[in-house]
C-alpha cells in the first residue's frame, strides 16, 4: 500500500543531503570537539561553522547559540535556567495556554519549586493579545515565554509586539520557535527576542539535536554540569554528526524559505478545495492569516478523531490530532480546548495536516480524496 | 464466508497474555488483524505512573513482534457514566456489584465494538475465556474450556446481535496451552502475571479506594437476635458470606456476614460456615438477558452459578415479564448475595443471566440481604 506523509509539524524526513553530510561526518570525523589534537580541530571545525550558520539565520551572535539534545531541553534550558538564576529579582512566569508541553509542563514544575504562573488565554482564532501580556507583567515578572507559531494550529503569535513591549520591562523574553524556524524569517534583534528554541527534526535535520539561543547577557543557569562545552552552558560532549546535519538542514532551509513558503500555501488551498468541492461538512480550526504554511488543522463534525485517525492510517495517511498521548490514547488538545472551551465539539473531531518536504502536489490531492472517504464512511454519507 | 485475509478482526488487547496468544493466533490463520487498547481509568500517581501506560507498552511490545498495528482508544467517559456510576450506585444501597458483568455489556461488546465497527472490522476478539458456536443456525455461547478460567459468567449479558461479532480465539485452549503458545512464540507478555481483583482498582486496598468515592458510616454488629458485637467501619466494605476482617474474638465457631440492615447501619454478624442465615433457595433477577432471541419457555430448569467460579446448581427459572425472573434452587444455597449475577447454563452452553435482587428462603424475602 502506498503510504502518504502529512505529518510534517510531528517530525520530518531527513533531507538527502542532511543524510550525506552526516554519513560524511561519522566516517570521516570522529574526535572530540575539546581535544586539542587535529582530530579534535576537525570536529570544532564542523560545531563552529553550524554555529555561525545557525547565529546568521535569526541575526545572533555566534557565541549566542547552545546546542541541546533538541527542542524539549532547549525550552527547559531556558525556563529553568532563567527562573533559578533570577529567582532573586522576582518569582512570575508569563506564559501562555497554547504553549507545547515542553514549556507547559516545564511551568507546571515551576510552580511546584515556588514560582508563579500566569497562562494566558488566546481568542477563537488561536491568538494571544499583547494587551493580556501587558496587563500580567508585574514588578516581579522575571520571564514571559510566548511560542512563535504554535504546532497545532499554526498561527504565529505577536512576537515582535511582544518583544516591543518588553523593552521597557527586566523580564527576559523567550520564544519556543520550534515549528516556526526554517519557514518564517526570524531576526531576534529586531523582535526583541531574548531566548529561542529550535529543532532540527522539524526541518528535515536529524533528532537528538536543537539549540537554545540565549542573547549575550541573559542569565540562566546550565542544567547539566560537567565538561565546559557550549561555554559551560551545556555540558557534554558534543554530538558531531548531528550538529554537522543540522547546519546542513539550516542552510537548505534558509535558501529555500520563500519558495517553500509558497508550494505549501498552494498544497494546502488545493487539499482544501478538494475538500470543499466535495461536499463534506468541515471548518478551519484558527486563523487564515498570520499562520504558518504547512499547517491545516480541520474540524470534521460527526467524526471521532480516534476513529479518523486509525481509519486514515489503515487508508496509509499519517496525520495526527496534533495532542499529546497518554498510554496511546488522545487526550483532548489543550490548544483547542484554550480556543474553543473544555465542551466543543472541534475537541474530539479535529486532525492536523501538515505538509513537508516530499510531498506533491499530486499526492496532496489524493491525500485529500482519501480523506474525504473516510470522513463519508465515518458519517454515513 | 470471507477469506482470512479479507476479513479484519479488531482484537481489544490488555497487555496481558491472553488477548496477547488471541491476536497471535488470528494472525497465524492469516486474518487481517488490528491490536486495540482500551483505556477506561486513569490512575496516574503522583510520580506519574499510571497502569493503563504500562500495559499499553506491552500492547506495542507485543503488536511490533506480531507485525499487526496498534492503536488505542479512550473510553474512560462512558466507563465512568455506564460502569463506575453503576459501581458506585450499587454500594450506596448495601449491595455488591459486578463491574465486569458491566463492563462487557456496555464498554467492551458495545462501545468498543462499535468502535471496531467503524474501523472497518468484521469481528471484535478478546481473549475470553468463552466459545462462541454456530448451533441450529444460531450463534450460541459456550463456556470456555479451561473449566477454572471459564468466563461466561461475565459475559452473561451479550446478545445474539454482540456474540455474532464476537471471536474468542483462545476459548477451546487451557491457560496452559496460551502461555505455552506465548512462550514458543516469544511475547513479550509470555510471563506477564495476570491481573487481579477489580480493573480500576487492581492490587491497591479497596477499603482505601472506596472510601474516596463513598462517604464510611461506622456502626454497629450484631447478631440476628440483636446482640452486639463490635462495629463495622461502613457496610460497604462487607460482603455477604465473608469471615475476615470481622475482628469478632472468642470461643466456637468463627463470625460470618450473615446481612445489612441499612436502615440502621447494623451490620448483621453469625457463627459457623453453615449458619442457617446464610442459606437460601430462591431469589428474584432483574435485568435478564438471553443469548438467543428465541422465545423461551415461560418456565424451565437448567443450572446457575450466583458468583464467579463457583459450582454449577440445579434450578428452576420462572419468566415474570419485564426482564426479571424467579429462580427457585433444588437445594439451598450459601451466601448468595444481591448486586452480583445468576448465570444460566443448559450443559456448556451460557444461555444468559441478570442481577440477584431479591432473595428468598421458604417463600420469606430475607430482608437484610437483599
Amino acid at each position: 500500500m502506498e503510504r502518504y506523509y502529512v505529518d510534517h509539524a510531528a517530525t520530518s524526513p531527513l533531507h538527502p543531503d542532511v543524510i550525506e553530510v552526516m554519513t560524511e561526518t561519522m566516517k570521516n570525523t570522529f574526535g572530540n570537539p575539546s581535544s586539542i589534537h587535529s582530530f579534535g580541530r576537525e570536529a570544532r571545525k564542523i560545531i563552529d561553522e553550524a554555529r555561525g550558520s545557525i547565529a546568521d539565520s535569526i541575526h545572533a551572535d555566534f557565541q549566542e547559540i547552545v546546542f541541546t539534545s533538541g527542542g524539549t531541553e532547549a525550552d527547559n534550558l531556558a525556563l529553568m535556567g532563567v527562573a533559578f538564576a533570577n529567582r532573586g529579582r522576582g518569582k512570575h512566569i508569563i506564559t501562555s495556554q497554547i504553549e507545547h508541553h515542553a514549556v507547559l509542563h516545564t511551568c507546571e514544575a515551576l510552580e511546584k519549586q515556588g514560582f508563579e504562573v500566569t497562562y494566558l488565554p488566546v481568542d477563537s482564532q488561536g491568538f494571544v493579545s499583547v494587551q493580556d501580556v501587558k496587563a500580567a507583567l508585574r514588578d516581579d515578572t522575571i520571564l514571559v515565554s510566548i511560542m512563535f507559531a504554535n504546532n497545532e494550529v499554526g498561527t504565529v503569535q505577536p512576537i515582535k509586539a511582544i518583544g516591543d513591549l518588553l523593552a521597557g520591562h527586566p523580564a527576559y523574553f523567550h520564544t519556543d520557535a520550534v515549528q516556526a524556524y526554517g519557514l518564517l524569517p526570524i531576526d531576534v534583534r529586531e523582535m526583541g527576542i531574548d531566548l529561542l528554541s529550535v529543532s532540527a527534526h522539524k526541518l528535515n535535520g536529524p533528532k537528538g539535536i536543537g539549540f537554545l539561543y540565549a542573547k549575550t547577557g541573559v542569565r540562566f543557569i546550565p542544567a547539566l554540569y560537567g565538561g565546559e562545552q557550549e561555554r559551560k552552558r551545556r555540558a557534554g560532549t558534543e554530538n558531531v554528526p548531528a550538529i554537522a546535519g543540522f547546519k546542513k538542514a539550516v542552510d537548505i532551509s534558509q535558501a529555500e524559505l520563500g519558495e517553500k513558503t509558497a508550494f505549501y500555501e498552494q498544497l494546502r488551498t488545493s487539499f482544501l478545495e478538494t475538500l470543499q468541492t466535495s461536499g463534506i461538512d468541515f471548518k478551519i480550526n484558527g486563523a487564515e492569516e498570520n499562520r504558518l504554511p504547512h499547517i491545516v488543522n480541520i474540524s470534521f463534525p460527526g467524526t471521532n478523531v480516534e476513529q479518523m485517525l486509525v481509519n486514515l492510517d489503515l487508508e496509509g495517511i499519517a496525520a495526527s490530532s496534533g495532542s499529546a498521548c497518554t498510554a496511546g490514547s488522545l487526550e483532548p488538545s489543550h490548544v483547542l480546548s484554550a480556543m474553543y472551551g473544555h465542551q466543543a465539539d472541534e475537541l474530539t473531531n479535529s486532525i492536523r495536516f501538515s505538509f513537508g518536504y516530499g510531498i506533491t502536489l499530486g499526492q496532496t490531492i489524493t491525500i485529500a480524496e482519501k480523506t474525504v472517504k473516510v470522513v463519508k464512511r465515518l458519517t454515513g454519507k | 464466508m470471507k477469506k482470512p485475509e479479507d476479513t479484519r478482526v479488531v482484537v481489544g488487547m490488555s497487555g496481558g497474555v491472553d488477548s496477547s496468544v488471541a491476536a497471535y493466533l488470528l494472525k497465524q490463520q492469516g486474518y487481517d488483524v488490528i491490536g486495540v487498547f482500551m483505556k477506561n481509568w486513569d490512575d496516574t500517581d503522583e510520580f506519574g505512573v499510571c497502569t493503563a501506560t504500562e500495559d499499553y507498552e506491552d500492547v506495542i511490545r507485543v503488536c511490533n513482534q506480531i507485525g499487526i498495528p496498534y492503536y488505542a482508544v479512550n473510553f474512560e467517559k462512558e466507563y465512568w457514566d455506564k460502569v463506575f456510576t453503576y459501581f458506585l450506585d450499587e454500594y450506596k444501597a448495601g449491595r455488591t456489584p459486578n463491574p465486569d458483568v458491566m463492563c462487557n455489556k456496555e464498554i467492551k461488546f458495545k462501545a468498543f465494538l462499535e468502535h471496531a465497527l467503524k474501523l472497518g472490522a468484521d469481528y471484535l476478539a478478546t481473549g475470553h475465556y468463552a466459545q462462541v458456536k454456530i448451533i441450529d443456525g444460531e450463534y450460541k455461547m459456550l463456556r470456555g474450556k479451561d473449566v477454572n478460567k471459564d468466563q461466561t459468567y461475565f459475559l452473561n449479558q451479550l446478545s445474539q446481535e454482540q456474540i455474532s461479532k464476537v471471536m474468542f480465539p483462545i476459548g477451546h485452549m487451557d491457560k496452559k496451552r496460551v502461555r505455552e503458545i506465548a512462550k514458543e512464540a516469544g511475547l513479550a507478555t509470555a510471563t506477564k502475571k495476570d491481573s487481579t481483583g477489580i480493573c480500576f482498582i487492581g492490587e491497591r486496598n479497596f477499603k482505601e479506594f472506596l472510601s474516596k468515592y463513598l462517604p464510611a458510616q461506622p456502626g454497629r454488629m450484631e447478631t440476628l437476635t440483636g446482640e452486639i458485637k463490635g462495629f463495622h467501619e461502613g457496610l460497604m466494605y462487607y460482603t455477604i458470606g465473608q469471615r475476615h476482617g470481622l475482628g469478632i474474638g472468642g470461643s466456637g465457631d468463627p463470625w460470618f456476614v450473615v446481612g445489612k440492615d441499612l436502615e440502621r447501619n447494623v451490620l448483621l454478624v453469625g457463627q459457623g460456615y453453615d449458619n442457617d442465615a446464610l442459606y437460601s433457595d430462591a431469589i428474584i433477577a432483574t435485568n435478564v438477558s438471553w443469548v438467543s432471541d428465541k422465545e423461551k419457555p415461560a418456565q424451565f430448569s437448567c443450572t446457575a452459578k450466583f458468583r464467579y467460579r463457583q459450582p454449577d446448581h440445579g434450578v428452576t427459572v420462572t419468566l415474570l415479564g419485564n426482564n426479571t425472573a424467579r429462580v427457585e434452587f433444588d437445594e439451598p444455597i450459601r451466601a448468595v448475595t444481591p448486586g452480583q449475577a445468576v448465570v444460566f447454563y443448559n450443559g456448556e452452553e451460557c444461555l444468559g443471566g441478570g442481577t440477584i435482587d431479591q432473595i428468598f428462603k421458604d417463600n420469606e424475602r430475607l430482608k437484610y440481604v437483599g
